[in-house]
């Protein structure tokens, strides 16, 4: 089991812009109104790659 | 790599930031302040300088002592504060406008002196902040609302600029290769001399929307396909490297760095004129 998961650390931040879901490896994240959501967080393997292709500081890749 | 203090090298209060939705900028401001913690920077020993452009407003969101200059001059002002203070980590951002066009002169004088500056230009192919025109890093034969019959002029590579002109560590990676892009901006902090790194990164707004080259996931795909490691870029064929370009580790190596040099030519003349009453 991974030890780490995404969270939503600023939401008013989102531009909507989609990367993170582009680079996600697995199925995590959809727009929910334009908005970042996490919709299947179990699938989460802590990877940290949204975090780091975010380019609007909106996710964190947090110890469980 | 991600430590849950990173909030604290941001402005928190300034943000969101005003680049465009999917702007590569973020991004690499992102690898920037990763850079940072993971070189183990002291945040109050550490200042961050641009000029003007999209990328001149970087700083503007970043928690440390900072300087917005004026356009091209970011070099110019960070080698003053430099001389001043030898004992400060300095971080230069600018753009291929910024770095390459009106500061290239600086650019390349900064390299040549090899003073311990660490410099990210984030390079987008364009102007973007003045609506898309064409820069120095502008391919050619490419739309901008100064060549709107396509660019006559030839590219520059700036991470062989910075090369040539004698800086002593060079890499250059993308918006898409974000974990080199760190790597690489950690390693040329830790450098003791002049610390080039090209961050290669999509202006979908302006370069994209004008070459109609898609958005920011179509731009970031490019640059996963023509952006090649430099070992297997050199096995490519002739006409392949024409079109693909290499990322990675360009250059290394160790040179006398410019503060250390002045202030031991202090001390070497303060020395005489004792000797010399
Ligand atoms: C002396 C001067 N000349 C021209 C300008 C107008 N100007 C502002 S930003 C810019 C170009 C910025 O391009 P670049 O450095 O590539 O940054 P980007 O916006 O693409 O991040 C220009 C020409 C200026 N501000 N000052
Ligand atoms: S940490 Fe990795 S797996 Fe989890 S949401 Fe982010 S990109 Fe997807
Ligand atoms: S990359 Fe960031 S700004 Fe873009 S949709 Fe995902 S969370 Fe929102
Ligand atoms: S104009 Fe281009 S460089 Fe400027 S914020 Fe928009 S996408 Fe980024």
């Amino acid at each position: 089991m991974p030890n780490k998961k995404v969270e939503i650390d600023a939401p008013d931040w989102c531009k909507g812009c989609g990367i993170c879901i582009y680079r996600c490896p697995v199925d995590v994240l959809e727009l929910k109104e334009g908005k970042i959501a996490i919709t299947k967080p179990d699938n989460c393997i802590g990877c940290e790659m949204c975090e780091l292709i975010c380019p609007d500081f909106v996710l964190k890749v947090v110890e469980k | 790599m991600a430590n849950p203090d990173i909030n604290k090298y941001y402005r928190r209060n300034k943000l969101p930031h005003i680049w465009c939705p999917g702007c590569g900028h973020g991004i690499i401001t992102g690898a920037i302040v990763r850079a940072i913690d993971q070189a183990g920077l002291d945040q109050d020993k550490t200042v961050v300088i641009s000029g003007i452009g999209c990328s001149g407003r970087a700083p503007g969101y970043l928690k440390f002592d900072t300087l917005h200059t004026t356009h091209g001059r970011a070099l110019a002002f960070a080698t003053g504060v430099k001389m001043a203070n030898p004992e400060l980590n300095l971080i230069v951002i600018t753009g291929d406008g910024d770095g390459a066009a009106i500061g290239g002169n600086h650019l390349i004088h900064a390299c040549r002196r090899n003073i311990n500056i660490t410099t990210v230009m984030y390079n987008n192919s364009i102007y973007g902040m003045t609506s898309g025109q064409f820069s120095p890093t502008t391919p050619t034969g490419s739309l901008a609302t100064t060549a709107p019959y396509g660019n006559i002029d030839t590219q520059f590579d700036v991470s062989n600029l910075a090369m040539a002109a004698g800086a002593t560590y060079v890499g250059r990676s993308t918006s898409y290769h974000v974990r080199e892009l760190i790597d690489l901006i950690t390693n040329g902090i830790k450098h003791q001399g002049f610390s080039f790194i090209e961050a290669v990164t999509h202006c979908h707004t302006q370069f994209g929307r004008k070459n109609d080259l898609g958005g920011p996931m179509e731009m970031m795909e490019w640059q996963k396909e023509n952006y090649i490691p430099v070992k297997a870029w050199a096995k490519l064929s002739a006409a392949e490297k024409e079109v693909k370009k290499t990322r990675g580790l360009l250059k290394e190596e160790e040179r006398e760095e410019y503060t250390d040099k002045y202030l031991a030519l202090i001390k070497q003349v303060q020395a005489g004129e004792e000797k010399n009453g």
